[in-house]
This record gives C-alpha cells, structure tokens and sequence, in this order.
C-alpha cells in the first residue's frame, strides 16, 4: 500500500520491532496481572488447599502396620494364609510388640485394624500387657544362672564390645529410624551407645533387641542405658541367640567384654522358647487365621481399603467383595445425598424465580424493601434459622399446633414433619434460598422489560410470551443458582445433623461421625475425597456452562 | 516429646509430694476441658471457683469440647502441641487415651488428697478407676424419663425398661440415643435374654439380628438424639412420651424448670465421668493442674458438686456428706443414681466388649437405622 | 404506589363486590368454624357477615364516611374476635379487621385497578394478584422462622417451646432472662468480643487480597486464568466439613490450631470467594480506558487504583466485604475445629448451646443480632436513597 520502500518489520517509536515491542509490553501487562494475583493465589494455597491436599492423603495412607510391626510384615510377605502362621512369625511379632507395647503404640495399630476386622482392638492391647511376662520368664532363668545379667552395666560392656571395640553403626542407627517411625518424630543427638560389631554377628538378635532399647531409653525416656536394666525382651533374645548351636560355638572362642557370663548362659539350659503357644496362652485370638489375613491384608504402607469401605466394599482373601448387607450404608447415603439435594435444588427454583422476578419488575424502591426481607435470613444465624424450623415443623410445633387449631389436622394423628427427609428439604430449602434468589434476580435485572411487551404486542399471549421470551433469558439465572444451591447443599452437614433424623442426614454428617466420633480418619477422608470428586466434576461442568464470572450475588 | 513427658512424670511426682515446686513454678492459667451446660457449671461452683478463690491471680478457661476429646487430643498430639490441661471425659475415652499414650499414667495415692479418715485415694475410690490414666468424679446413668400426663388414662405408670417397647400399652414416641450402646443391651434383655449372657448374645450375628429386630418393633416411632439437652427438650415439648438421656439432665427438667417428667430408673446405664491429664504439658502447667486436681477431687469438693446436679460423687467417702440441692434446698440423695432405691436393677455396661466390637456393631447399627 | 393511577377508578357494582368480599369471608368462617366444631357453619356465617358488613360500608354508609367505616369495622373484628377466642382472639380480630376493612373497599371501589393497564382482561388481573399473593407466601416462608425465633426469646422457660402462659398472653409466660444472661454472662461476652475481633480482621484479610487478585484477574492477559479462578473459588465449593477436617489437621502441625490468627486465616480464606465474586463482576462492567486516560495524564499506578478504580468497584468491594464478614460472623463448623477455648465465637457458644443445654439465650442473641441488621440494612437503604436524591436522581 504504501509506497515505502523498506521490507523489514515493522518498528515501534523507539526502533524495537513492534512485534517484540508488542509482546513486551503484553508479558510486562501480564507479570503485572500475575503479581496482583499471587499474594491471594499463595494465601489461598497454603491457608486452604493444602490443608485440604494433606488430609485427602490420609485416605490412603497405611504406614502404622508397617511401622508398628516391621519385621512381622517381613515374615508375613512368603506366608500363604491357609493355616495360622509358623513360631518363626510369631518370634518376630513378639519383638514387634514389645517395642510397641513399651511406646504404648500398639494399642493405635490395634484400633486401625479393628476398622476391617473386630477384636483385633482387644487382642492387641491384652497382648500387649502379657509381652513383659512372657519375656520375664528368660529374664528369671538368666539372671539365676548369672547374677551379672541384671546389671545393667554388664549389659552395656558386653554390647558394646568393650571401650575399643569396632561398632556396629548401622545397627543402632536402623533402630533409631525405627522408632523414629513408630513415634512418628525425629530424634536428634548422637546415639550414647553403638553395639559392637564382633558381638553383633555373634549374637544378632540380642543385638537388635539391645539396640532398640537403647535408642528407646535414650531418646524416649531420657535415660541413660548405663543405669537401665535392659527390657525382658533382650533377654528373650539372648536366649533365641543361644538356641543356635553355632553361637554357642562362637561363644567359645569369643573374648570380648562378658565372654565369660555368656559361656555360663550357653552352658546351662534355658527354657524352650515357644513364641506361639506363649501368644495363644495370651489370647486364644492369635490361632484364628482370620486375624492373621487381616494384618497380611492391610501390611502394605498404601492401602485402597479406606475407599472401599466408603462404596460398601471390603477385601477379603477371594479379592474386593461387597460388604454383607446388613453393614452397606454408603451407597444409600451417597444416594440420598444427590436425592436431597436435587430436590432442595428444584424447591429453591420454584420458589425462587417468582421472588426474583417480582424482584426485577418491581420499581427500584419496593423492591429494595423486599430485598431486606431475603437478605434478613441470609445475615441471621443458620443455627438460630434450624432451631427455629425444628420449632416449627415438630408434631407439638407451631404448624401442627395452628393446622389442628383450625380444625384441619386431628389432635392425635399430627403430621410427621421433622427428623425426616422433609425436614430436611423444607429447612434446607428455606437456608439456601438467598443463594437462589440472588444471582436469579442479577439475571432477570438485565432482562428489558420491553422485550415481554414487544412480544405482547406482537400477538403473543402471556404464557407464550413469558415461554418464548423472557423464561430462556433467564436460564443462565436458574443455572447459576442451581449449581451454587446444589454445590453448597451436597455437603451441608448441621442442618441435617440438627432436623435430618435417620432418613434426612447426608453424607457429610457421617464424616463429621467419623472424624469426631470414630476417629478412623482415613474413612472420613476417603469419603471426603469421593465427595469433593462429586462437587469438583460439578464445579467443572458450572464453569463450562455458565462460567464462574457469571455468578453474582447481590 | 517423649522425653519431655517422661521428664515431666517425676517432676508430677515431686509437685504431688509438695516439696520441690512453689506456687512460683507453676502456670497462672488453666484450660479445662467439660461437657458445657449444667454439669460443667457443677463443676465450676464446685471445683473451680473455689479454687480460684484460694488462689488468686490464677485463671481458668473452660472449653466444652468433651465430645470431641479423643479426637482433638490425638490431633494435638500429632501436632505436638497440647493446649488443653485438664481433660473430663467418659471412662471409655480415658480407657482409649491412656491405652494410645494420650493420657498421663497417675498415681493415685501419690497425686490425690486421701480420705478424712486417712483412707487412701486409690481404696477411695476403688473400682471407679477403670485405667491408670482415670481420676473419677461421678457416677451418672442413662436412664429413661416419661411425661407423666401423658400415660394412658387407667394404666399404671411405667415401671420396666421393657415398656419402652410396648407400643400398645404406652403409644407414643420415645427418643433413644443414636449410638448401639445400651439400646442393644435393653433390647436383649426385653426379648428375654438373661442379664449376664446379654454380651455373649450379643457377640453372635443372631444376636445383634434379634436385637435390631427388637428395636425394629419400634424404629416407626423412635426420635434419635445426639446431644443430652435433646430428650429434655423433647419431653418438654411432649414431642415424645419416655425417652433415654442422662439422669441429671431429667432432674435438671423436673425438680429445676417442673416438667411433668418422672424417672423410670429401672435398667439403668451405670457410667464414669472423670479428669484425664493430657500426656506431653509443659512442667509449669502440669504442676498446676496436679494442684488443682488435689484440691479439686478430695473428698469435699466431690460432695460439694452433688448440690448442683444429681450425679453420684465417685469417692465413697463423699456419699455420707451429699447435702441438699444449692437453689432448692431438697435432698439430693434421693435422685441420685447410686440410691439404693434407684439401683435395685442396673445395667453395667461392659466397655472392654465394647471397645473391640463397637466399629463393627456401629457399622451395622448405622445401615439398619439408614434403611 | 407510584403517585399516578394508569387507570381510572371507579365502583364495581354489587353483583360483583359482594360475591367476592363473600367469599373471602367464607374462607376465613371456614377456619373459624372448624375451630369452634363446624366448618360449614362458619362459612357460612363468614360470607353472610362479610357480605352485610360490604353492603352496609359501600352502600348506606358510603365512601364520604370511609374512615370512620373502617374504624368502626376493625373495633367490630376485634370484639368478635375477643368474645370468641380471648386474648389471642383480640390479635386475630385486629389482623382480620384491618384486612378486611381495607379488602372491602378496595374491591368494592374498584381500586385494585388502578396501578394496572386498563386493557387487561379480568384473568389477567386475576393472575395478576394472584402472583402477587404467591410471592407474599414466598416471603413469609423466607421471615417467618425469624418470626418464630423473635417471641420465644422471650420465653420464661428454658425450652424452645411456645408454653400455654405465651399462648395466652400472661405476661408471667414472658420474660427477659435469657436477655439478661445474655449480657451478664461472661462466655457469651467474651464470645461477642472474639466475633467482633475475629470477623473484621478475617473481613480485611479477605476483602484486600481479593480485591488486588480480582483487578488481576479482570485483565486481558492472564495465563491460567480458569485454574487460578478455580483455586480462588474453591472455599466456597468445597464441603465445609471437609475444608475444616483439613484444617484442622494442617493448622495442628504448623502450630496454629487453637490461635486466633488460624481462625481468622481460616476465615479470610472461607471468605475469599464472595470477595472475588463480586468484585469481578464489578470489574466486568469498569471502562478500561479510564485507567488508562488516567496513566495518559500522568497518575501512577496507584494513585490510579485509589483516585479512579476504587471509587468505582467500591459498591463491589463493600458487597464482598459484607459477605466475607457474614462468613466468619455466622461460621461455626470451620472455628469448632479450628479454634478452641480462647477462640469462641458467638455461633460456637451458641452450637454447643443447642447441643448442651438448650437455652433460648441463643434465642435472645439471634434476635439482638436480627434487630441490628435490619437497623443496618434499613440505615444503608436510606442513605442509599438520600445520596440519590442529593445527586438529584429520580428514585428509579
């Protein structure tokens, strides 16, 4: 066009490409867009999500089995659970057990596996209480062949090998990631003790059992284990070392710190150690393969068994069945809960539009007036509004009273109007009608009124008018109003609770039991996640229909 | 945190032993954990007021978050920040808080003020302390209240738990609280069922079936309540005609506000009410709980509560000393639940069983109320 | 209404006004009789009365003596109603004398016509009241549990129960303890001060954040925008339980459970949404070229924001800031969780009010905080309306 001969780009005023000129000043505009956005991006982030993010996980989080009872897990992994598991198990568990019954853990991994299985809570805390007896009894023995074994110094010259000796480091360290993760905290300071080396190959078991309990009195007493008599269970481990022929050999040749006092021990007869009948002496429980299952079922550190639960499933050794009927709830509560709401949705509309729309075709100053009367409930308590409606609607309520006072309902055949779904619905309805009304009636705002005249006077009759013309400009109006009233409905959790009885509670009121009640956290969260997937898949669809800019209030 | 906690148990036991710490070390306030309502104002004119009064400058903060104990104690300990001092929770909570580390172990012959007569804390109390985390206050019951105007004109009043579910001889709703726990247990024993094999029964499917089904004769018209003012409320309103709740709450709607309720004290369902300790405070808090709790749980303070609210002071040295009501001036032993009048049949809930069956029945309980 | 009548008035004859004003009086006898035995009965009592009263204030007494009519119909309405039902029967008889005493002459004079277009047919007409008198059933379910809520804080008892002594009007059924203890008791004082602190600070948190993010949010060019905005919404969408679960195992870790500075953050975050929410739609509307004449002639970006933006968004920004207060003024899931003794607010004194011991003092607060906000509401309606008139714009 222009009769310029230059070909390059085109400049801006200061003789940068326009092009790059352009694209500066729009990433310049949208630094400038992000960096106002941030500060509430990151408040949002981190005072809301990701409380949020953190407590979905626990939906799927198993490590107390793991943690609690690592070397049971271990011996579990080849076990075929056909028969109650072998003695080598059961010595494993035994040592489990009494670290966790020493950090009073045990009786928590038994509340989490009483959720899949019931009696598990008590086998775990009877069991636990019996550890210390059934470790005395190699306590006794020892101690009577060798008075040395209840000095407490002995113990910590021979484990350590003496002032010279090589140490065992990883050992010790093991142990204290050990507890670290039974205690759920961290630990700092160097280890006042380190086994040694040559005594830990000689003797492993009284090694570990030793190690655990001196990172255990150091760490979580405040102890020194130079003046603590060591657990029952190093002697019980003493005595499964000596079981092995080969140590005793090893002992022989051995001439470190407390040589002599093992040789007396490895000379002399110890009792027989019999893990599994000294268990089912504790509890019968332990011979029922059931249990066993369960703890091989739910050892891994991530488990899916929490989100089963929340759709009435559970594992069992054939693979993921239904739970038995008499114990599926979810199902009928996530249900209802969708049932609920589309209903207290539908009322809301109907309620709504006519509201709105004398709202918007009122002059100005009437219906400023009448917006008082929607807003009045909205700015008072919902808990004062749920008590008013529990007053209203029960059989001795002022509805019943003033329909029998009229002669329209007998005395004793009073409506039923309260602890049930229509409790529910009416009282939610009447909450939720604010979050109806208002974007309804910024929609119709908008609308002109002379399109319905126009349409009027074109021959249009009032129906085929309100039908053709004004009802579709206002749907963008009921959309937003349905989904926000929908949304906030789905996981209303005090006004059921309060009106809902048994029919009309939702599910939120069960994960509110759960988190309060029940305490088994990762139920709640696997029903809290299911719930939030149901509003989050709503929330999309919002945004694709109406779109999240739309939404007015007030 | 741990060792912190260990620490802090010897110096609990040199705070109980009064020689090493003066009123210098300990924490000028403390936040005390209650149920709220009139129980908790018991407990303030009896305990704490008191006390405040004998020691001046300390405050104390009430919380009523004892529903939520046991959950909020187990967040604060994941958080490792424990902001509660004393704890009043069932005895089943303090079983659970104590079994998981919770709770603080105490000693108490050690901790607590003897008897007048020199008798030790632990014989005064005797059976009550159920675990070692427990410092008992009261023994309350859940036991039914009944509109007396609206029996059935010509019918005798009722005298048998079994009436609650005899819907042709007392029509009418009855509340019941929304949990298995003693509804199962009444249930059995109305089907017939010997009082001592009431838990084996309960320990086979058939057994819970035939309770369910038991409660099935009435669930048309039973109203579930969650909260202790609920059946109150309901009997107040004549909403139902008998229902369950705690027999102060009952007293509380008869003698102080004269509802036309009475008590229907048969079958009731003995429970403990009483402090734990959370484990893991601070060594100047804890010498001041372990003061208060000294002061707080003798012998006198424990009767002194019994002017406030019919429950049953736990220390037996306290029974001969419960007076009259604080507003009304009647005689408060009467109402209380461990009168031998009241107590000719009760029902001890058995809260071992409990704590190993509770998910399963719970879980069974719920879907059949949801049906 | 509106000052100037669309269509003429003029009086219906009789054969059209009796029947109607029969009718209506029909309909209520039918109540009244029911109440006292016979339904029928009291129809037709109701529409023979209200047709002699029509006849004798139309036609004998005539629009000259109207009000004196009207007086004299309400004292009629009041001693019926008086013989018949007591003390409460004198309420029904003033209610029931009012209406009908302004129903007859509105019908019979024809002046329900006035404010409609003459060419409507009388079906329309019809509809026409008829939707009116949905919408003021609408409008009484939305107010009557306030309704409710307002007398019985006034109960001598402490249940939520309307007792014999209210229905009758004994003054010794009414009494103002539960105002009392309101006031007197130091939880519920301390709850007021707590709310009074924490709902404003979680209000500025919440209003000046989002107001910078929704002026972001509102330019051309924001990368992510739908995800940003679905992060910012999320607050409002996600189930409180769920939001207060979370925080409250989050906020225990990092040491702020049981602060007041978690309590307003918790807040802050609830009330974000309304915030963004409206400000953006405000934003929608804002004439960007304002912002930039204003750069044009030499402002800085922030005596832009406060001398051009601001004035404009603020109906949006306080609209938002209201809705952000009314959420942390009204929350009691998120603060049981989240907050604890130190942190009670006025809905978390009243939650366990209900649940622990249900005092109609909750009561007696909803009614104090009602009054205020209508006292509010009403105070912004008028000054609303005065700014208008000083701009010297027409009431709509």
């Amino acid at each position: 066009m222009s009769d310029s001969t230059h070909t390059g780009p085109m400049l801006a005023a200061d003789g940068t490409p326009l092009k790059r000129s352009l694209r500066r000043a729009l990433r310049a505009q949208k630094m400038r867009a992000l960096a106002l956005i941030a500060p509430l991006l990151i408040f949002v982030l981190l005072t809301f999500i990701a409380p949020i993010v953190d407590m979905l996980f626990r939906s799927v989080e198993n490590q107390i089995v793991g943690n609690t009872l690592p070397m049971t897990v271990e011996e579990l992994r080849d076990w075929d659970a056909t028969e109650v598991p072998d003695e080598q198990v059961f010595r494993a568990l035994f040592f489990d057990l009494f670290l966790a019954a020493e950090a009073k853990e045990h009786t928590k991994l038994g509340s989490r596996l009483n959720y899949e299985k019931s009696g598990i809570s008590s086998l775990f805390r009877t069991s636990g209480r019996d550890m210390n007896d059934i470790g005395e009894v190699f306590q006794d023995a020892l101690e009577e062949i060798d008075p040395a074994f209840e000095e407490a110094s002995t113990w910590v010259e021979m484990m350590s090998g003496g002032a010279r000796a090589e140490p065992n480091a990883r050992l010790m360290s093991n142990q204290i990631a050990r507890l670290e993760a039974l205690e759920a905290t961290t630990f700092s300071g160097d280890a006042e003790f380190l086994p040694g080396a040559a005594i830990s190959d000689i003797l492993p078991n009284t090694a570990r059992a030793y190690a655990a309990f001196a990172a255990f009195t150091q760490f979580v007493d405040g102890k020194s284990v130079t003046k603590e008599e060591p657990w029952e269970a190093v002697y019980a481990a003493l005595a499964l070392d000596l079981e092995d022929p080969a140590t005793k050999t090893a002992i022989a040749s051995y001439a470190g710190p407390g040589a002599d006092n093992l040789r007396q021990a490895a000379a002399a007869t110890l009792p027989p150690i019999a893990m599994r009948d000294a268990f089912f002496e504790s509890n019968k429980d332990w011979a029922n393969v059931t249990f066993w299952e369960t703890i091989k079922t739910y050892s891994p550190p991530y488990t899916t068994g929490y989100f089963l639960n929340a759709v009435d499933m559970e594992k069992t050794p054939q693979g993921i069945a239904l739970r038995s009927e008499d114990e599926r709830i979810y199902g009928i509560l996530f249900q209802r809960t969708m049932f609920m709401s589309l209903m207290i949705t539908f009322s809301c509309v109907a309620l709504g539009y006519p509201v709105a729309w004398i709202l918007a075709n009122l002059p100005t100053r009437t219906a400023n007036l009448l917006m008082i009367l929607v807003l009045l409930p909205f700015w008072t308590s919902l808990l004062v509004r749920t008590s008013a409606w529990k007053v209203m609607l029960q059989q001795q309520g002022v509805i019943n009273d003033v329909l029998v006072w009229l002669g329209l309902v007998a005395d004793e055949s009073r409506l039923v109007m309260i602890n049930n779904q229509f409790g529910t619905i009416v009282a939610m309805t009447h909450i939720l009608l604010p979050f109806m009304i208002l974007p309804m009636y910024s929609v119709m705002q908008t609308i002109p009124p002379s399109y319905l005249r126009a349409a009027k006077s074109l021959g249009a009759n009032n129906w085929t008018a309100f039908w053709r013309v004004y009802f579709p400009q206002s749907v963008p109006g009921i959309g937003a109003g349905s989904i926000l009233v929908f949304i906030l409905a789905i996981g209303y959790y005090i006004t059921p609770e309060i009106v809902g009885g048994t029919t009309g509670t939702f599910i939120s009121n069960r994960i509110a039991y759960h988190i309060s009640s029940s305490l088994n956290w990762g139920l709640a969260a696997a029903l809290g996640t299911i719930l939030l997937a149901v509003v989050l898949i709503l929330y999309w669809a919002y945004d694709k229909i109406v779109g999240i800019d739309n939404v007015k209030l007030g | 945190m741990k060792l912190t906690k260990t620490l802090l148990a010897t110096t609990a036991l040199t705070v109980a032993a009064g020689t090493a710490v003066t009123a210098q070390d300990m924490a000028n306030s403390m936040t005390i954990v209650s149920w709220g309502g009139a129980y908790q104002a018991s407990q303030d004119k009896a305990y704490v007021q008191p006390y405040l009064a004998a020691n001046p400058g300390v405050t104390a903060t009430w919380d009523e978050s004892s529903a939520e104990a046991v959950a909020k104690l187990r967040a604060m300990n994941e958080a490792g920040n424990i902001t509660w001092d004393l704890v009043d929770v069932v005895a089943s909570d303090s079983m659970r808080l104590c079994d998981e580390g919770l709770a603080m172990e105490i000693d108490h012959d050690e901790m607590l003020a003897a008897a007048p007569d020199g008798t030790s804390a632990s014989d005064d109390f005797g059976d009550l302390i159920v675990s070692d985390c427990f410092i008992p206050q009261i023994v309350y019951s859940t036991t039914f209240g009944y509109r007396t105007d609206m029996v059935p004109a010509g019918t005798e009043p009722p005298s048998s738990v079994c009436d609650v579910f005899d819907l042709a001889k007392y029509p009418g709703k009855r509340s019941l609280q929304k949990r298995p726990i003693d509804n199962m247990e009444w249930a059995l024993y109305c089907d017939g069922v010997a009082k001592d094999e009431i838990y084996d029964v309960l320990g086979t499917d058939e057994g819970v079936e035939r309770a369910l089904a038991k409660l099935g004769t009435i669930k048309d018209q039973v109203v579930w309540w969650s909260a202790g003012a609920e059946t109150p409320q309901l009997l107040a309103d004549g909403e139902v005609f008998i229902g369950s709740t705690f027999n102060g709450r009952l007293f509380s709607a008869i003698a102080e506000q004269g509802q036309p309720i009475a008590m229907l004290w048969d079958m009731q369902s003995f429970d403990l009410d009483g402090w734990i300790v959370p484990a893991g405070l601070p060594a100047d808090r804890l010498a001041r709980v372990m003061d208060f709790l000294k002061f707080g749980t003798d012998t006198q303070r424990l009767a002194d509560q019994a002017a406030y609210i019919s429950y049953g002071p736990a220390r037996a040295s306290s029974a001969p000393l419960v007076g009259k009501h604080a507003e009304l001036g009647i005689d408060m032993a009467p109402h209380m639940p461990t009168d031998p009048a009241n107590a000719s049949n009760v029902h001890i809930y058995d809260y071992e069983w409990w704590a190993d069956n509770r998910d399963d029945l719970d879980a069974k309980f719920q879907s059949w109320l949801a049906q | 209404m509106n000052g100037f009548t669309l269509t003429p008035v003029e009086t219906k004859p009789l054969s059209f006004s009796l029947p109607v004003i029969g009718a209506a009086g029909g309909f209520v006898g039918l109540f009244v009789g029911t109440a006292h035995g016979s339904g029928l009965m009291g129809v037709v009592i109701g529409a023979v009365a209200l047709m002699v009263l029509a006849y004798v204030a139309l036609v004998v007494l005539g629009l000259a003596q109207e009000k004196i009519t009207r007086w004299g119909l309400v004292a009629l309405f009041i001693v019926a109603g008086v013989l018949l039902a007591g003390v409460p029967g004198f309420v029904l008889g003033l209610l029931f004398g009012l209406f009908f005493s302004w129903f007859i002459f509105w019908i019979g004079e024809g002046r329900y016509r006035a404010n409609l277009a003459p060419y409507l047919t009388s079906g329309q007409v019809l509809w026409h009241y008829a939707f009116r008198v949905i919408c003021g059933a609408i409008f009484i379910f939305l107010i009557t549990p306030i309704l409710v809520v307002m007398p019985l804080s006034f109960n001598a008892q402490n249940f939520f129960t309307f007792t014999p002594e209210m229905l009758r009007f004994d003054p010794a059924g009414y009494s103002l303890k539960h105002y009392q203890d309101f006031f007197t008791s130091n939880e519920w004082q301390q709850a007021l001060r707590n709310s009074l602190l924490i709902a404003p600070a979680a209000t500025v948190l919440s209003v000046s954040f989002g107001t910078l993010a929704a002026i972001g949010l509102s330019s051309e060019h924001v990368p992510f925008r739908r995800a940003i905005m679905a992060v910012l919404i999320s607050p409002m969408i996600v189930p409180l339980i769920i939001s207060a679960a979370g925080m409250y195992f989050f906020y225990s870790r990092i040491g702020l459970q049981g602060t007041y500075l978690g309590v307003v953050l918790a807040h802050a975050a609830l009330g974000i949404p309304f915030v963004i929410i409206t400000v953006t739609a405000t934003l929608v509307g804002f004439d960007r070229s304002l912002t930039r004449a204003a750069a044009n002639m030499g402002a800085d970006p922030v005596t832009t924001f406060f001398r051009v933006q601001m004035p404009l968004i603020l109906p949006g920004v306080i609209s938002g800031g209201l809705f952000a207060f009314i959420t942390s003024f009204d929350e009691v899931v998120v603060v049981l969780f989240v907050g604890s003794a130190n942190q009670q607010t006025l809905p978390w004194e009243m939650f366990t009010g209900l649940r622990e011991q249900i005092s109609p003092t909750i009561l007696a607060v909803a009614t104090i905080l009602v009054v205020i906000s209508i006292a509010l509401l009403t105070t912004m309606e008028y000054l609303r309306r005065r700014s208008e008139r000083l701009r010297g714009m027409s009431p709509s």
